[in-house]
């Protein structure tokens, strides 16, 4: 008892050791963590509310009570922003979780079974890739009826593919290796042989997709929003800040300037917690 | 498209050059047979009747009767597919327009040009801009340039392509007074100066993906044992950087930009929006507002038919090109 719970420490030890000689990932989770704290603890940290009018103020520039000015309607920007983080990076995750298991799912089917299972996901896969994505995301989101349910059913529609894709060639070449067919040997199920022994092998592959899937989920939530199809106002979100911004952009930039530099600083979190990933593991 | 099935593969890879192409080709065909039926079954997926929403809410029930009499709504689901195939055939498009009563064909092919100008202009953008970077970055390996430049994409990552081209707009129209704010300009320069910007801005989004591999293509020819002989002969650096490493990373260029031809397009629809460049963009957007199916249907159809051929040309000139085939033909 005593031994394992040592084993155990040194173990964790290990990994947070290797964590910290990772610099990548240690930059990109602690501005990752940075970015969930300011987004949680939003109502503590700015005195204002996300809808607040104020229209003595309207369009204000940066100052020391509004740290970055105001918006046409006289709404703090730094409020605004903090609490956009709140619903596009709920909805980044949120969004990402049912595509993730099953594009993971599917390509671990494929890959393993090959054949006829191949072909056909596949087949699916390929006429999904042939549509531009944002013209397949704008066009669904539009059709199951623009605002957040809208982000999620395109998502789920489309989201798998890159999951299923990465997974299937990794599957595949599982396959042909001795564990997998001593597995087979003995009897074990398929469906058993996938979950069981790929599973754990392709998930830290997937975890890195995972991250930069999750960047480029964000921007098309923040597309959405600034095509006027995404998160519905008056809840605050990064896109439709910046086209709301657009109308003052010769007088008050910094409106539409600013939501922008937040989805890139996610961007780069989220890239940087990625690249860190991969290379922990390739080290491993 | 270019990721193969296993199955195809397998008979392709034993097989000959003919055969090859031959499984292409049917594999093209069978992707295009599954992106009619999904744009065929798309205004199925609509939640509730699209003759209500096209109508509106308060509409009479006689409207929405003659609506989907009109759109063959009325009829079994295996007779509106044969009658939407139909269509496709004879006229090359998926019905009348709603809101504007032309054909979508004759929509499409009037806000194409736009289009398609602004994607070439793009791409040559993009492939010249990549080309540079990689070039510099790969032959400055590991020294501070290489950094410089490989930190790129993680930067850019997560930059919205209509937000790059809103800090374009406000930087060189409003500040520099340098290009128009929006819209497209008369006459050939004209045009092509008023695309400029968005064209700058579709291709800062193709830039980083271009180089990534661009450079690791390179470094792999530049330590390859020719490009090492080559070198030991005296040959000077220049020339072998011109003539033989850029040679050798055009192929994988073009097949890159042909996987990436549906970003592409994507990227180019929103871009559109950001300018106000009356394109295939703005046409999804006014159908999309006026909830005119046929044009939105249309719109999905073409782009995504596009996509298949131009992969398909790419992964077959790409084939043609490259000098390991030569021997098998």
């Amino acid at each position: 008892m005593n031994t394992t719970l040592l084993d155990l420490q040194q173990e964790n030890q290990g990994v947070l050791k290797r964590i910290l000689n990772t610099p990548s990932l240690l930059v990109g989770s602690i501005m990752f963590l940075l970015l969930i704290g300011v987004a949680v603890f939003a109502p503590f940290i700015t005195p204002f509310e996300p809808s607040e009018q104020n229209l003595y103020a309207i369009l204000q520039p940066p100052s020391s009570e509004h740290w970055l000015g105001t918006d046409q309607l006289g709404r703090d920007l730094f409020t605004r922003l903090i609490y956009a983080a709140r619903t596009d990076l709920k909805i980044m995750v949120l969004a990402e979780i049912i595509p993730f298991c099953t594009g993971i799912f599917l390509g671990m089917l494929a890959g393993y079974y090959g054949k006829w299972v191949d072909t056909v996901i596949s087949l699916v896969t390929d006429t999904f890739i042939a549509f531009p994505f944002y013209l397949i995301v704008i066009i669904v989101a539009f059709a199951s009826g623009a605002g957040q349910k809208g982000i999620y059913i395109t998502f789920i529609l489309v989201g798998w593919i890159v999951f299923a894709r990465v997974t299937r060639g990794l599957s595949a070449s599982f396959r042909k290796q001795e564990w997998v067919a001593s597995a087979q040997t003995m009897g074990i199920p398929g469906v058993k042989i996938i979950l069981r022994h790929l599973l754990p092998n392709v998930l830290p592959q997937a975890v890195v997709v995972l991250m930069t899937d999750m960047v480029g989920l964000l921007v098309a939530i923040v597309t959405l929003g600034y095509l006027g199809i995404g998160i519905a106002p008056p809840t605050p979100d990064w896109g439709t800040m910046i086209s709301d911004g657009q109308s003052f952009i010769t007088t008050a930039w910094w409106l539409s300037a600013v939501p922008g530099i937040a989805v890139v600083y996610t961007g780069i979190a989220l890239s940087l917690v990625g690249d860190g990933l991969a290379d922990l593991w390739r080290r491993k | 498209m270019i990721k193969s099935n296993s199955l195809f593969k397998k008979i392709a890879d034993n097989d000959s050059p003919r055969r090859w192409l031959v499984l292409a080709l049917i594999r093209a065909a069978a992707v295009i047979t599954c992106v009619v039926a999904a744009v065929f079954f798309l205004i199925r997926i609509v939640p509730g009747d699209p003759a209500k929403m096209i109508l509106g809410e308060h509409s009479t029930p006689e409207a929405i009767q003659a609506l989907h009499h009109s759109l063959g709504l009325d009829l079994p689901l295996w007779e509106q597919f044969t009658r939407f195939v139909q269509n496709l055939f004879t006229h090359g498009d998926t019905g009348a327009s709603i809101a504007w009563g032309t054909s979508t064909r004759e929509l499409i092919a009037e806000r194409a040009p736009v289009t398609l100008l602004l994607i070439v202009m793009a791409s040559v953008l993009a492939i010249l801009v990549a080309l540079v970077l990689a070039t510099l970055a790969a032959t400055n390996k590991d020294r501070l340039l290489d950094h410089l430049i490989r930190i790129f994409p993680t930067i850019t990552l997560g930059m919205p392509v209509f937000w790059v081209g809103l800090l374009l707009i406000l930087f060189f129209s409003v500040r520099l007074g340098w290009f128009p704010v929006g819209g497209v300009g008369e006459g050939v320069a004209g045009t092509l100066y008023s695309l400029t910007l968005p064209a700058i801005t579709v291709a800062f989004s193709q830039i980083p993906t271009l180089v990534r591999s661009l450079r690791a293509q390179m470094l792999e020819v530049l330590e390859s044992d020719f490009v090492v002989t080559l070198k030991a002969a005296g040959i000077p650096n220049r020339v072998i950087l011109t003539k033989h490493v850029l040679r050798n990373s055009a192929l994988p260029t073009l097949m890159l930009l042909g996987v990436n031809i549906s970003y592409l397009i994507g990227g180019t629809l929103v871009v559109e929006q950001v300018f106000g460049i009356k394109g295939i963009g703005s046409l999804l957007f006014s159908a999309i507002s006026k909830r005119d199916f046929p044009v939105i249907q249309g719109i999905a159809l073409y782009c995504a038919i596009s996509v298949v051929i131009i992969s398909l040309l790419i992964e077959i000139s790409s084939w043609l090109l490259d000098p390991r085939t030569k021997g098998k033909q």
